[in-house]
This record gives C-alpha cells, structure tokens and sequence, in this order.
C-alpha cells in the first residue's frame, strides 16, 4: 500500500537546554510532504529550518536538546517514539540526508569508496563485491568520472562539488523515499550550485523521491521546488506553492525575502533590499507574531496575540494579522512592486 | 616512499652526529674527571689516565671515539673494571625494554578506553571518574605511587610480590608504576580528541548512514582522534623503553636506569656517551615511525 502522505509532522517543538535557559528552537511546526514532492523549508539563520529537519533523522544531539511536544510520523511510523535501533533502520535506508558543507562532511582519513559503501555493508547485508558495483553505479550517476580510480581516493584529492556529489551518491545509494538535503550548495560556488541543483532534480525525476530542501535562498527553492514553507522564529509563517509565494506572497516577512534576492534586471541604482532588525530571543519567544518587531506594518495586535495559521487559497496558507477583515487597507494592499 | 626513507635515514645520522658530539664535548666540561673519586696515588691515576689515553690531544680522542663508535665499540666503563658499555647495555636493556613495553602497552589500551569512556559520559559521573584517575596519574610523581604500590598490594594485601623481576606476576605491580603517567596523559589527550571528533560534520553523515555506535566509534571517531595521541608516543616509546631509574630501583629491576643516573654521579664518560647514544637512536627511530605512522592514519600529511 503505498501511504500517500510520507511524512506528516504535526506540532513539533524542539528546545536546547542551555547554561543560558531553555533555547526555543523548534516551536509548534506542522507540514507534510507527499510521496515524491519536493518541499523547501526557508527562512534565516536560526529561523530553526535545520533542527527540524534533523529531527526526522533524530540528529539533534540530545541532551542538550530534547522534544517538547509533537509527532513525526514518516510512512505511518511514529519517529519520535522509536528508539535508536528502529531509527538505524530509517536513517540513510528510507530517509538519506545531505549537509550543509561537503568540505566536511567527509571523514579524511578513510577512502571515499569505503564511506559510500559503509551504509549498504551495515543495512542490507551486500557483498562487498556487489556493494562496490552499486558505489560504481552512484558515482556515475552523479556524475563523477573515472570513478573507479575515485573510489580509492581520499576526500582531500576531491573538489567541493565533487564532495558534494560524493555526499549525494552516499546519500541516494539505498534509494530511499525521502531526501533532506540542508543547505546542499551554501558553501559551493554558483557554477557548481546550478550543476548540483541540475543534477538533484535529475535523480529526483529518476527516482521519485520526495525531497525537502533546507535553504535561506529563494533562488534555490524557485528551480527545485513545488511547494515553500517560509519558516521564522521557530514557526512556519507562510506555506503554498512555488507560483503563490513568488507571486501572491502575503507575509511581509516572505516579502523581505523576495526583496533580498539579487536580480539580472534590476537597475544598478536600486539598492538590494533588507530585514531591517535580527531574529527573534529565541530563550523569551515574543508573545505574538515572532516577526512584529522587524515588521514594518506591525500593528498592536501582532505584539499581544499569535496569527492564527489560516488558507487564504487552496494550498496557500500564512500567519498574519494583515489578513484579518479588520486590518488596516493601506496596509493590506501594499506589495512588494518587484514583479 | 624509498627516496623518502633515504632522505630520513641520512637525516637521522645528522642528528645522531650532533648528539655524539655535543654529548662528547659537554662530558668533558664537567669539572673534575672520572677517577677523582678513587683512593688512588696520584702515580697510579696518572697510569690510568694514560691508560684510558686520556693524556692525549682532545682532537685525538675524539676521532678515537669516533673511529671505535663506527666498529660499534662503545669503549670500556671507566667505573665497573673491565667491563665494556657494549656488555652493561646488553645485560641490561632487554629488562628495561621488557619492562617498557608491558607498560606502554597497558598505557596505551587504558589510555584509549579511559579517555573514550569518558568522552561518551561526558558530564556524567564516569567522566569525573575518568578525569580523576587522570588527574592523579599525571599529578602522583612515581616515587610515591611506587612505593604505594608496593606497600598496599605488596606488604599489606600480600597480593603480589613487592619487588625483583622473576616471572609475570613480578612485572604488574612495576607496570602500573611505570605506565600510570602515560596513561593519564594519553588518556586526557583521548577524552580531549574524542569530544572534537563528535562534533565534526562527518561523524553526523555516519550516523545518517544508520551505522550503529560501536561502528561510528571505532572506523570514524578513534582513527581521527588518534593522532595527536601517536605524537606523544614518539618521544615516550623512547623514554619508556630505555629505562627509568625510579622505578627500577624501586622494585630493584636490573634495568639501564640505574646505570645511566650512576654514569653521571661518576662521570663514567663512555658509559654516559654509550646510553646517550643509545637513547638517541631510540628516539630517533621511535619518532621516524611516528611520522610513518602519521601518514597511514591520516592520508593528507602523508609526507612521502
């Protein structure tokens, strides 16, 4: 049978515990992600996009942090509840990762091929003839050349994007239904970041597998993505489609996002726009909406009270106080005038 | 690699070179000369320091020393009658290396685990366990854990024999005496690496991999964590195997350390000569397969 929701979190809290108190890192994050979809979780840094994700794998260290509240069910399983030899079964089989920066995110003193065939020695019980085969079959397919000679090889004789390739066949070599890729190319060059983001969006087409990606960049998420969850202070404020987030934003926050992305057409005069202020303490989380203090339509509400997180259209849905019927017009109607 | 061993080798006899010259010059600017201690009449000295042919030019008896040395003739002991260093070495050595190697090992093994332990519980009472014993293993100087030693397990227990060097059980009690320093302090290297280790992005990809804990240990963890471990054991492995007078005396084991601190008092100079060179060779082999080592730990400072 296959379930057509894969994975299903509802109302995640995660906190670090601190010398400084209680980091709020994580607080009541819901989505799903469909077999196949491709999914963006962006915000800024600290905007908690990584702790959730981390989550599904369990790859927050604990302690210091600890789940507070909520579930994560993938395939029907409930994670949170499973304890570390379940989670071994899951991590890297059914669900694959690939991190923020390649340069170290290999281990340096062990061969590539050993690190991409680890997995499949541990899991499935492969032969290390046939694990070899399947690594040849990786490296190929992420385009790595002369891989045979590359297997043998340490880290240090790769390139960045090709560690980060090497982080994708390690990542994909079990096929697995799900891949979190965080921040895959925040530490690569521009080249090599439109050749991996080609070449993740030729393996997910090839093995449908359901992708959430980590980014702050809108310009990642616009050529990989279907869906965007515009993540700030540990709360998704804004969900909805590629086509209504670049054009029917309705967070202001979402709209400091758009405004910050470099553009080919703009003129030379135009200043690049920026989220005056910085992320909210995430030790005292504001009462209300965590981004009235950067906001510049904050009214009195958004500081006393949390926007409740409504559909405004099929597939669209937002947190704010701008939305309300009683909302100021003037407010209400500007937009960004950048599309 | 061969160019590489070449080049090592030619710059280990350099520098054991320098250490035979600057040992020979520096022994003979000690004040006094080696028989100022004996009841002799200045008659019978004067016989034996041209009989040792101290008499002669010092130029002279240099390249004699140097001429000997390569036929591998350390020359006689000036203190023990008609005894050659050749002969007090090779009595000697095999127990203090037999010694040093038991407690290198035991240093290395409890090292690592206790170290690794500790890194695992960090924060929990095992840690604190841990970085106590490590704490007085390097802070209790040898003498007293000698003799405490000797003392609970030897005289009040009746456990184990309190000294000489007869059979296995006679080597615990000196193994623990000597190996306990260099166990603390690999241990606290271990704790130290282990705890940078878990924070690097790799060990995260591991256990992305869904690799169990033991396996995270032992193939990504330990190798990383190792080196500056195998930087301290150069020098050590040295220090260790050609004998310690304390110990030694302490469980009356004919090892070279008695000899070594005796040479010195008597300013016996081929005896001091012999065991510098000799502990200079040690050194330097220990440190070449250190830095041998380095490169099959780590691939990037592969230096041939």
């Amino acid at each position: 049978m296959i379930v057509e929701r894969l994975l299903e979190i509802n109302d995640l809290h995660f906190s670090f515990l601190t010398y400084g108190g209680e980091v709020k890192a994580v607080r009541g994050i819901s989505f799903q992600v469909k077999q196949g979809e491709k999914v963006a979780l962006v915000g800024e840094s600290g905007s908690g996009k990584s702790v959730t994700a981390q989550c599904i794998l369990k790859l927050n260290p604990e302690p210091p942090g600890f789940l507070k509240k909520g579930s994560i069910l993938f395939d029907g399983q409930n994670i949170t509840e499973m304890n570390e030899k379940g989670m071994r079964k899951i991590r890297g089989h059914d669900i694959g990762m690939i991190f923020q920066d390649p340069l170290t995110s290999l281990n340096p003193t062990m061969k590539v091929g050993e690190q991409i065939t680890e997995g499949l020695l541990s899991h499935h019980g492969f032969s290390r003839k046939n694990a070899r085969k399947r690594a040849y079959e990786m490296l190929k397919m992420v385009g790595i050349a002369d891989y045979e000679k590359r297997f043998k090889q340490y880290p240090y004789q790769f390139s960045g994007g090709m560690k980060q390739r090497v982080m994708i066949a390690i990542a994909l070599i079990h096929s697995p239904r799900l891949l979190i890729a965080d921040e895959p190319t925040t530490s690569l060059d521009v080249t090599i970041e439109a050749q991996i983001l080609d070449l993740m969006d030729n393996l997910q087409q090839n093995l449908k597998t359901a992708i959430i990606l980590i980014t702050h960049d809108l310009g990642v998420v616009a050529r990989l993505c279907e869906r965007v969850l515009v993540i700030y202070g540990g709360k998704i404020v804004e969900a909805g489609d590629i086509d209504n987030i670049y054009y029917q934003a309705k967070h202001p926050y979402t709209w400091g996002l758009l405004k910050s992305i470099p553009r080919l057409d703009h003129q030379k005069s135009k200043k690049l726009g920026s989220i005056e202020g910085t992320p909210p303490d995430l030790f005292e989380p504001p009462a209300g909406c965590p981004f009235a203090a950067r906001c510049q339509y904050a009214m009195r509400v958004c500081y006393q009270e949390e926007p409740a997180f409504f559909p405004i259209t099929a597939g669209h849905q937002v947190a704010c106080w701008l939305l309300h019927p009683d909302a100021p017009e003037s407010a209400k109607s500007t937009n960004l005038g950048v599309f | 690699m061969f160019k590489y061993l070449m080049k090592r080798f030619v710059i280990s006899i350099l520098t054991l070179f320098v250490l035979i010259t600057v040992v020979w010059i520096l022994v003979r600017l000690v004040p006094g000369d080696p028989f100022i201690g004996e009841k002799v009449t200045p008659q019978i000295k004067l016989n034996m320091i041209r009989y040792y042919g101290f008499d002669q030019p010092l130029y002279r008896q240099y390249l004699i020393y140097l001429r000997n040395l390569l036929k591998g003739d350390l020359g006689y002991s000036l203190k023990y009658r008609n005894v050659t260093v050749n002969k007090i070495l090779a009595d000697s050595f095999p127990y203090s290396a037999s010694l040093g190697i038991r407690s290198l090992l035991f240093a290395l093994v409890g090292g690592i685990l206790l170290g690794t332990t500790a890194a695992f519980n960090r924060g929990r009472f095992l840690d604190y366990f841990c970085i106590i014993i490590a704490i007085i293993g390097v802070s209790v100087p040898d003498f007293i854990l000698g003799y405490l030693l000797q003392f609970v397990f030897g005289i009040r227990l009746k456990w184990l024999p309190v000294a000489q060097w007869q059979g296995i059980k006679y080597t615990i009690l000196p193994v623990i005496g000597l190996g306990t320093y260099t166990l603390a302090m690999i241990s606290r290297l271990m704790r130290t690496n282990m705890l940078e280790v878990l924070q690097q992005d790799y060990i995260k990809t591991a256990k992305s991999k869904g690799l169990s804990t033991l396996k995270i240990i032992l193939k990504h963890q330990l190798r990383n964590a190792i080196i500056p471990v195998i930087t301290v054991l150069g020098p050590t492995t040295a220090a260790i195997l050609t004998g310690t007078f304390v110990i030694e005396s302490i469980f009356s084991i004919p090892g070279m350390g008695k000899y070594y601190v005796t040479a010195v008092q008597n300013l016996d100079y081929s005896l001091i000569l012999g065991m510098t060179i000799f502990y200079g060779f040690f050194l330097v082999v220990a440190n070449a397969i250190v830095d041998l080592l380095y490169g099959i730990i780590d691939p990037r400072i592969r230096i041939y």
